[in-house]
């Protein structure tokens, strides 16, 4: 029988006791005495939550490809394991051997989302490793940071040894020769960081110093330490086709949040939005071949026994083959009881076509996200979707027997009036006005439409980068003024209106754009208590407001004021491909509602060339 | 075709919950290749169903899973690929196929078998005594307890509490001695000390759980029940030659129960030797 971490009086004490016990099917377990490497891969949330993510089961397989190396897996004990661990001091241990993370040799964080960083710190704390990375020693593991986050790691640099900035497919296999060789010669925790320094995209906070104007604002950024690279450049894997992709994913015993097939199509998006991080992060786009993709589907299907698919990208109808793709998976697969979920498309004939293959047209909805009610405001955002289209592609639904619909919005885009905000509703109550001019015996009941709209939350590297946030207040006010607009419309019935929290919202505002003098509040914030902050349940927003007055730390500085055109960002070291005159120059057309082409309509310059890859070579 | 199959459910996954081993059958089966037959719809799902859901915790080496097949797979070779498929902790042990009129697990179950395991780590702590650790105190304690007319447990529902009568469900108490399981080689091996043998009415109608009996047990000698010091394990599930719909037999019943262990209840019931009865 397995040996467990956790005895089972305490596993039938806490909820899901299957999230800590590991042994999952398509688990990797090698010997720990034949291997140089223990690298423990942890996602900062849940189990179901890390679970679901595509980017740690590439990762798992990638390293475990390598016979050197055992990669495991940690997550985020829940809150009721959580108390129980620290009063009963037992070590956090990973999945696979059960083992305390901290002793292993890496531990490799990835950061999906602002809200997890005080979750990080429960990571350190509840494995025994110091919270700040200057206090660590040779009995501590490398703790690195990766995923979108690390675009501003700013806020956690404290926390980590290194940042891996960009995709993970390229440089991990140089930093674990460079770590077996260090450890070989018997250096300090200083040696190896100096030599991982040296590989292109690893980041290394301690060897940099952050100055700052009078004002707040930063004055200068530049390594402290010799030989270090002043500008850090983003890794970008430039075949997607012969590269690291599991064929036999892990298969959770309980549900998940993501409990499928997940079939990654390609990577980028030609779109450039310019809300959008992800669409600048992520560029150029880069498809996968079509017979790849036949290929892993096929042999993930048969490995794992799952019973749905579903297919992964930003803008997945820009995917040039992805009508040979679905239906390729839908003969190959419907007949065996496979589900084929699809991501969210532009509705066009393909997608009704395919969608009335695949779902119950009684059950499923349409979404649309035009992110913003009005034309100008669409332009503005460079969001090149018509209401024309929009119309169309729901009256083509409807008439092919849907009747639920749903929208997605943004409050608070850089120079929102209240036409735009009303506009929404109208939008809304044009689809529906839309549906009522179907003769009534044509009908399928009553249309519903479910319209959400988010505080739009500015990005590093995008557009909006110098733009202010909303307040909070302005935030309540205009989601009351939209909802009052929505309930004077012709089919105010028909029309169900969300709206996502504003003080959440305010706090990832703060931290996505934030620098290093955030450190000491997150620190502050988990030490009094706050964690697991993207669960409402649990964020305690006076806590953290408390914290950023003790540590004389202004959150308004970091959302209220628009940022001048010369300010130095905290994140401007970091090169991801797409330059700062780019995004500046769509600043300013953004200010005039100028739209700019996507990159296959003609390339606008933006600076991601530089990689030789994708759409910008073909 | 109808078939049902035999299975443990041991260490770890003990942990799992019943829904949640039914996924893993599903997968399990997806990928070795069985065809399992599918619901019609949208939604199309294999069909079967388990005999009687397993509490968490509990260690079983007689679960049973009926299922639904579209084509006939020779017993040996849907062992040996089913279980290329289990992880070491569940493994299906036997496998037979139903008449098709025969009716599922779930609604012909009368008993089930459990042992109670005293756990290693308890059988160390100095500051735990119990009547269970001295083999004189314990055989009192099952004579005493069997010899009860009346056997009162507090049963919680949802909604209230009520006292109940429990002495007519329990068939059998008593020390564990001979026969004890395939598997208790395993359990003596990482430390288990077997300590009683049950066996009690169970099915849809009155299901009555090993931990009550054990509780109640306790209760009698004065003593808390500390449901963290035993391992339960379930031996086997039975259903009743005589029991029609709708009844529930008790260790009272006239004519006498006749138990059948499933994995030969459905098929065709041939009495052959072998097939062992305790009432």
């Amino acid at each position: 029988m397995r040996k467990l971490a956790l005895s089972d009086e305490i596993l039938l004490r806490v909820e899901k006791p299957a999230r800590y016990i590991g042994g999952e099917i398509n688990m990797v377990k090698k010997d720990p005495e034949k291997v140089d490497i223990r690298f423990c891969m942890c996602f900062p949330d849940v189990y179901e939550i890390g679970m679901s993510h595509l980017g740690i089961q590439i990762l798992y397989d990638m390293f475990n490809l390598r016979e050197d190396t055992w990669c495991e897996r940690v997550y985020s004990p829940w809150m009721d394991l959580d108390r129980i661990m620290r009063e009963e001091h037992i070590p956090l241990f990973a999945l696979e051997s059960q083992d305390p993370v901290r002793n292993f040799d890496f531990l490799g964080i990835t950061l999906q989302y602002e809200m997890c960083y005080t979750n990080i710190l429960q990571i350190l704390d509840l494995s025994g490793i110091p919270l700040l990375a200057k206090d660590r020693t040779s009995e501590d593991p490398f703790v690195i940071g990766g995923g979108p986050c690390t675009y501003n790691p700013e806020p956690i640099a404290d926390f980590f040894d290194i940042f891996y900035i960009g995709e993970g497919e390229t440089v991990y296999g140089d930093l674990m020769e460079v770590y077996k060789a260090w450890k070989k010669a018997g250096g300090t925790r200083e040696d190896f960081l100096k030599q991982a320094a040296q590989i292109p995209g690893l980041y290394i906070p301690q060897f940099y110093e952050a100055e700052y104007h009078e004002d707040g604002t930063l004055s200068s950024f530049h390594p402290v330490t010799d030989g270090v690279p002043e500008r850090i450049v983003k890794q970008v894997q430039r075949d997607m086709s012969d590269t690291y992709y599991p064929e036999k994913p892990l298969v959770p015993y309980i549900k998940v949040t993501q409990d499928r097939v997940v079939l990654e199509i390609q990577r980028g998006c030609i779109r450039g939005c310019r809300f959008c991080q992800a669409g600048m992060l992520y560029r150029p786009v880069r498809p996968r071949a079509l017979s790849f993709l036949k290929q892993r589907a096929k042999a993930m299907l048969e490995s794992t026994g799952h019973e749905e698919i579903t297919l992964s990208s930003l803008s997945s109808s820009d995917y040039k083959e992805l009508d040979k793709l679905v239906y390729w998976l839908i003969e190959e697969f419907q007949g065996q009881g496979v589900n084929i979920s699809l991501p969210s498309l532009r509705i066009d004939a393909f997608a009704l076509d395919v969608m009335s293959r695949v779902q119950d047209i009684r059950k499923s909805s349409l979404t649309f996200a035009p992110e913003a009610g009005s034309q100008r405001m669409r332009n503005v955002i460079n969001k090149g979707l018509t209401e024309e289209e929009i119309l169309k592609g729901a009256m083509d639904a409807f008439l092919g027997g849907w009747n639920r619909v749903k929208l997605y919005f943004m409050l608070g885009l850089p120079g929102e009036t209240d036409e735009d905000i009303e506009a929404i509703a109208v939008l809304s109550d044009k689809i529906a006005r839309e549906y009522y001019t179907i003769p009534k015996e044509e009908r399928n009941g009553k249309v519903s439409i479910v319209s959400s709209s988010s505080i739009f939350v500015p990005k590093p590297f995008t557009p909006f980068q110098w733009a202010p946030m909303v307040s909070k207040e302005y935030a309540v006010e205009k989601r009351d003024f939209l909802l009052s607009k929505v309930k004077s419309q012709l089919n105010a019935k028909s029309i169900k209106y969300n709206c996502h929290d504003a003080d959440v919202s305010e706090l990832e505002g703060i931290f996505a754009r934030g620098d290093r003098k955030l450190c000491g509040v997150i620190l502050q914030a988990y030490q009094e208590g706050c964690i697991y902050d993207a669960w409402g349940e649990f964020f305690k927003y006076d806590i953290w407001v408390k914290a950023f007055q003790e540590q004389g730390v202004d959150m308004d500085f970091y959302i209220k004021r628009e940022r001048g055109e010369d300010e130095l960002f905290p994140w401007d070291f970091i090169d991801i491909g797409v330059t700062k005159r780019f995004l500046l120059r769509e600043y300013l057309r953004s200010k005039e509602a100028v739209v700019t082409p996507n990159c296959r309509e003609g390339c606008s310059g933006c600076g991601a060339a530089v990689f030789q890859c994708g759409v910008c070579v073909s | 075709m109808k078939a049902r199959l035999k299975f443990t459910k041991m260490g770890s996954m003990r942990f799992i919950g019943h829904l949640d081993v039914m996924r893993y059958f599903q997968k399990a089966f997806r990928r070795a290749g069985i065809q399992v037959s599918y619901s019609k719809g949208f939604s199309p799902h294999q069909i079967m169903s388990f005999a009687s859901p397993l509490g968490l915790g509990l260690s079983s080496e007689g679960e049973y899973l009926d299922l639904s097949l579209d084509e006939e797979i020779p017993k040996e070779e849907f062992l040996q690929r089913v279980n290329t498929q289990m992880n070491e902790e569940i493994s299906v042990t036997d496998f037979l196929y139903l008449e098709e009129e025969s009716k599922s697990s779930m609604a012909v179950l009368a008993a089930c078998d459990y042992l109670v395991y005293l756990k290693p780590e308890w059988s160390l702590k100095p500051e735990w005594t119990s009547f269970f650790s001295e083999e004189e105190k314990r055989r009192n304690a099952v004579e005493r307890f069997m010899k009860k007319e009346r056997v009162e447990i507090l049963k919680k529902t949802k909604r209230s509490e009520k006292l109940m009568d429990i002495r007519e469900y329990i068939y059998l108490l008593s020390e564990a001695e001979e026969d004890t399981g395939s598997l208790q080689a395993d359990f003596t091996d990482a430390g288990y000390e077997p300590l009683l043998f049950m066996q009690l009415t169970a099915g849809s109608v009155v299901n009555i759980k090993p931990e009550l009996v054990l509780e109640a047990v306790c209760m009698d000698e004065g003593e808390e029940y500390e449901s963290a010091a035993f391992q339960i394990h379930r031996l086997e599930m039975y259903g009743d030659l005589n029991m029609k719909k709708g009844e529930v037999h008790t260790w009272k019943s006239d004519p006498v129960c006749e138990l059948v262990p499933l994995s030969e209840y459905g098929k065709v019931v041939k009495l052959s030797n072998g097939i062992k009865f305790r009432y």
